[in-house]
This record gives structure tokens, C-alpha cells and sequence, in this order.
């Protein structure tokens, strides 16, 4: 466990110190901001005082951001071959892979604390449902997990950026999207499926406030196969044929 | 510690890079891995570092095996990789603080353990500069330095001196010494001189397979067979006579006449014998001056040549 705390450590300082944090962060809050409260069908059009417009953009905002954050996570380091030191000291695929997980949710869960003022203006306004701004909340970062998995798993089988970058994000449509224009096609056992692996409606029904434990079954285990995968492409160079 | 390889293949596609090797190095010995590009020694060392798993055949470090014990055997190895790579956007201090916590340093003692790492390697001027703004050679002091920051047991260096100027070799190398009085080293290089200047024993590999192992003079011994003088003698009249006396001693095998100077010679010697003697009484005897008397070594360089060259 120790190790997984030394990487994420080292992951948030290469964020915090390498502008990617500040950049990022401006940049999220500057577009969920924008589109909350200033354009498009915005906070006040709503009639109630209530996050959700906030949550719908930030739904999209992190699609963009996440990818962007993970896709150098593994891919420099085999680029630059320092994954070859980092796996020859005393710490396991999977710990690298926990540790970058942990550092990427952790600029994350910073970047929804630094909109907690929206919160706090929403609330002078009228009264706020309280649950349904904190499952929102959760909604946002289970989201954020299962998006940072695939940014990883992405980032873990290419040693291009850029790739890792198109990846992630060519896997995140198919949760957020494909999915459910497929099951919409389809009747029977395959919609059904279909229609659980869209990430959308688990998502919806969480910020809506219901949470239920198979959204929360969908989201961990989406997160748990995206490391899984990552740590398995790590492993790759360990297959003995 | 000492490392135990046995029977060590490993294949990329079709073709094997280490081809069935089998050696042993022993606590405080230093191992010389000698070998043209494309050898097999970095495969080799990244095997036992547990980067890689052999495609057959197992590495154990102190009884434990590298299949089944990456995690304990990773704490006891410090490993310089071939191109010495290192994240260029952290500072020296910060990067030797961060491998002493993932080696499982104690708190308490990271920072005297940096201290003296940048001590021992030369860093202080540097210390707090970005590694990417660091030259080569101090690049390769802080690989150097990360790799001994948890005092291991093992160290794996592979090309260590690359990039540094003479002065920094000559220190490297006598660090390595001195290490090597305690710890199990192995180090890789291309340079020959290195081999000789630093390890006990030497390993020679090509394509993928072990060609040499021993001593500097073990391999010269192995490949000479037999002693080569080179004799100089003044003061005869008559070279054939000179010539024809020498292949006359019973030690000698042959005599081979140095073009350009008169009373020069190569004398073979039979094997396992020498001609020393005999020669020095044979001048007595006829009153010639031996203004030379050489044994003729086979360069490192010639061993190294003739094993890799097909």
C-alpha cells in the first residue's frame, strides 16, 4: 500500500509541477462554469434550485478532460523507458497502475471541490435538495473512475500520447453513446445488455439521486476491468511463450 | 547474495536473444559482461532484475527464484539500465527521495542515505537542478546514484561509465572497487579496458551464448595455448646459425624471424612449456648478447575479437 502512495505522490507533483493541473483545472471550471451559468439553457432557465445543469456539462467536460490527464500517465514512461526502472524496484504492475489511478481521482475530486461555490450560490438562491447534489457529486466521480481506467488502459498500450489521447476517448463513446443507440436496435437479452453497458443511464439515475447497487456494480467494475486491462498490457513483457 | 543463472533462453519472435546460458556469480565478486551489441547482455540483466521473464530456464538470487519471487529479489538489486533513463522534469533531491521510498527506505534515514549518494556520486553542485538540465555525465551519476540509494546487495549496472569523462571513469571505477568488496556486482561494457581495470571474472557472450568465462589471465592463458617470447640478440654473425641453434632447443616449437630486423625472432614454445631458460643458456653459451627477451601477451582486445567474429 505504501508504494502505491509513493507513486500517486509523485504523479500529483508531475501534474502540479508540469502545468497539466492548472491548465486543466482552468479549463474545466471555465467550461462547466461557462455553460452553467452563462449560456445555453443555464442554471436560471431551470426554475429550481437545483446542480443539475452543472452536473450534464460536467458530464461532457470530463469526457475531455480525463483522457487528456491519463494519456501520458504510462505511455511516456515506456516511451522514455523509465517504466523499466519504476518496475524494477520493489512494487508490482498493479501498484504502479492503483498509483497513477489514485493521483488522476485525486486532481479530479480537487477540481469538483473547487466547484463547491457553485453549490453555495445555488443554495442562496432556494432551497437545494441536498441528496441529489451529493449523489450527484458521487455520480460525477464514479463517472470519473471508470474514465480514468480506460484513459489508463489506453495510455498503457501505446507509448504515442496522442494515441493514447484518441484511444481513450474512441472507447469512452461507446459508454457514453454507441451503446445506447445500439440497444435502441435491438430487442431482447442483447438490448438489455446493450443498454446496461450504457454508461449514460447509470449515470442519470445516480445524479438523479437513486442509488442503486447495481449503477454502483456498473461503475466499480468498469473501473476495476479498465486497471485490469492496463495492468495486464504492463504484464505483457512477462508472457513466457 | 549470489546469483544462480541456470539455463536462461529468451526469445523475441524466432530468434533467441540469450540462447540456454548458465553461470554463477558469487558474493563479492564483480562480473565483467562482455559482448558485441545485440549479445544478449541486456537481456540478460534485465531477467534478472525482473523486468523480463526468461522464456526458459530461471534466475535465483539468494535461493529465491525470479518467477516466483520478483518482489523480495527487486529490493536487494540496485539496476542502472542501459540508456539511463530518468524523468527529466524532476530535480536530483526530489527523484533519489522518491526511488529511497519505493525502495522501502526508512523514513528516518532517506535523507542521510541522499546525502551520501550525492557525496559519493559527485552531485553536490547539481543537487537541485532539474535532471534535464543536467549534462550526460551527471545523468549518469544520478542513475548511478538511484540504483545504490537502498545500499543493495546486487548491483546491476549496465554500461555504467558511458558518458563520463576520464576522470569521472577512473572514480566510477574505483567506487565500483570498492563496492564490489562487499556486494555482488555485475556490469556490462563495451570497453575493454574496464573489464580488466574493474571485475574479477570475466563473461564473455555472443549471439546469445556464454564463449568465455574466467579471469583476464585465464582467457589469455586459454587462448595463447602456448608462450610467445620475443628475442632480440646481438652481437652473431650469422643469423641461420642463430635461427637453426634456437630450433634445436627441445622446448621450442618454432621460430619465426621478425621481417624488418635481423636478429629479432618470435619463438612459439611447445605447450605447457617455456624457453626461458633455455634461450638465456644458449646466448651464454655462444657469447650472444639477449638484448630482448618478451613474453608476447594476447591483448583482451584479440581474445574478445577472435571470440565474436564468425
Amino acid at each position: 500500500m505504501n508504494a502505491v502512495w509513493v507513486i500517486t505522490k509523485k504523479e500529483l507533483r508531475t501534474f502540479f509541477d508540469s502545468l497539466t493541473a492548472y491548465i486543466l483545472l482552468v479549463v474545466f471550471l471555465g467550461l462547466s462554469g461557462f455553460f452553467t451559468w452563462l449560456y445555453g439553457s443555464d442554471i436560471f432557465f431551470v426554475g429550481q434550485a437545483t446542480l443539475q445543469p452543472f452536473f450534464a456539462v460536467a458530464y461532457w467536460t470530463l469526457f475531455f478532460f480525463i483522457p487528456a490527464l491519463t494519456m501520458r500517465m504510462i505511455a511516456e514512461e515506456k516511451r522514455s523507458g523509465t517504466i523499466e526502472l519504476l518496475l524494477t524496484k520493489p512494487v508490482s504492475d498493479w501498484q504502479v497502475v492503483l498509483g497513477k489511478f489514485l493521483a488522476a481521482l485525486l486532481l479530479i475530486i480537487i477540481a469538483l471541490a473547487l466547484t463547491l461555490p457553485y453549490y453555495f450560490t445555488v443554495m442562496s438562491i432556494g432551497p437545494v435538495d441536498n441528496g441529489a447534489v451529493l449523489s450527484g457529486y458521487l455520480g460525477m466521480i464514479l463517472m470519473s473512475m471508470v474514465f480514468i481506467s480506460i484513459g489508463l488502459f489506453s495510455s498503457s498500450v501505446t507509448n504515442n500520447q496522442i494515441v493514447a489521447f484518441l484511444l481513450s476517448l474512441f472507447i469512452g463513446v461507446f459508454f457514453l453513446i454507441i451503446f445506447s443507440v445500439l440497444a435502441n436496435n435491438f430487442t431482447g437479452a442483447t438490448g438489455q445488455f446493450l443498454s446496461f453497458l450504457d454508461l449514460s443511464s447509470h449515470y442519470d439515475s445516480i445524479s438523479r439521486g437513486v442509488i442503486d447497487s447495481r449503477d454502483l456494480i456498473y461503475f466499480l467494475s468498469l473501473s476495476y476491468l479498465g486497471l485490469f486491462l492496463a495492468e495486464m498490457s504492463l504484464a505483457k513483457r512477462n508472457i513466457v511463450e | 547474495m549470489s546469483i544462480v543463472v541456470s539455463n536462461l533462453t529468451k526469445k523475441y519472435g524466432t530468434q533467441r536473444a540469450v540462447d540456454n546460458i548458465s553461470f554463477e556469480v558469487n558474493t563479492g565478486e564483480i562480473l565483467g559482461f562482455l559482448g558485441p551489441n545485440g549479445a544478449g547482455k541486456t537481456t540478460t540483466m534485465k531477467i534478472i532484475t525482473c523486468f523480463m521473464a526468461p522464456t526458459d530456464g530461471d534466475v535465483k538470487v539468494n535461493g529465491e527464484s525470479v518467477l516466483e519471487n520478483p518482489e523480495l529479489i527487486k529490493k536487494k538489486i540496485g539496476y542502472l539500465p542501459e540508456s539511463n533513463p530518468l524523468y527529466l522534469d524532476v530535480p536530483v533531491l526530489e527523484y533519489l527521495e522518491y526511488v529511497a521510498e519505493l525502495q522501502n527506505v526508512p523514513k528516518s534515514k532517506i535523507q542521510n542515505r541522499i546525502v551520501e549518494m550525492v557525496k559519493v556520486c559527485g552531485l553536490d553542485v547539481e543537487k537541485h537542478k532539474k535532471i534535464g538540465e543536467l549534462s550526460k555525465g551527471y545523468r549518469q551519476r544520478v542513475g548511478l546514484a538511484q540504483a545504490m540509494i537502498h545500499d543493495p546487495e546486487i548491483l546491476i549496472l549496465d554500461e555504467p561509465t558511458t558518458g563520463l569523462d576520464p576522470n569521472q571513469i577512473v572514480e566510477i571505477r574505483k567506487l565500483i572497487r570498492e563496492l564490489g568488496r562487499e556486494k555482488t556486482v555485475i556490469l556490462s561494457t563495451h570497453i575493454l579496458p574496464e573489464v580488466e581495470a574493474t571485475s574479477d571474472r570475466i563473461l564473455i557472450i555472443n549471439q546469445g551464448k556464454i564463449v568465455a568465462d574466467g579471469t583476464a589471465e585465464s582467457l589469455r592463458k586459454q587462448a595463447q595455448g602456448q608462450e610467445v617470447l620475443k628475442v632480440q640478440i646481438d652481437e652473431a654473425d650469422n643469423r641461420d646459425i642463430v635461427i637453426s641453434s634456437l630450433q634445436g632447443l627441445e622446448t621450442v616449437a618454432a621460430v619465426d624471424p621478425v621481417d624488418d630486423m635481423e636478429f629479432t625472432f618470435l619463438i612459439n614454445s611447445k605447450d605447457n612449456l617455456s624457453s626461458r631458460k633455455s634461450i638465456f643458456k644458449l646466448c651464454v653459451d655462444n657469447n650472444w648478447v639477449l638484448s630482448e627477451l618478451t613474453p608476447i601477451e594476447t591483448k583482451l582486445e584479440d581474445i574478445f575479437r577472435e571470440l565474436t567474429t564468425n
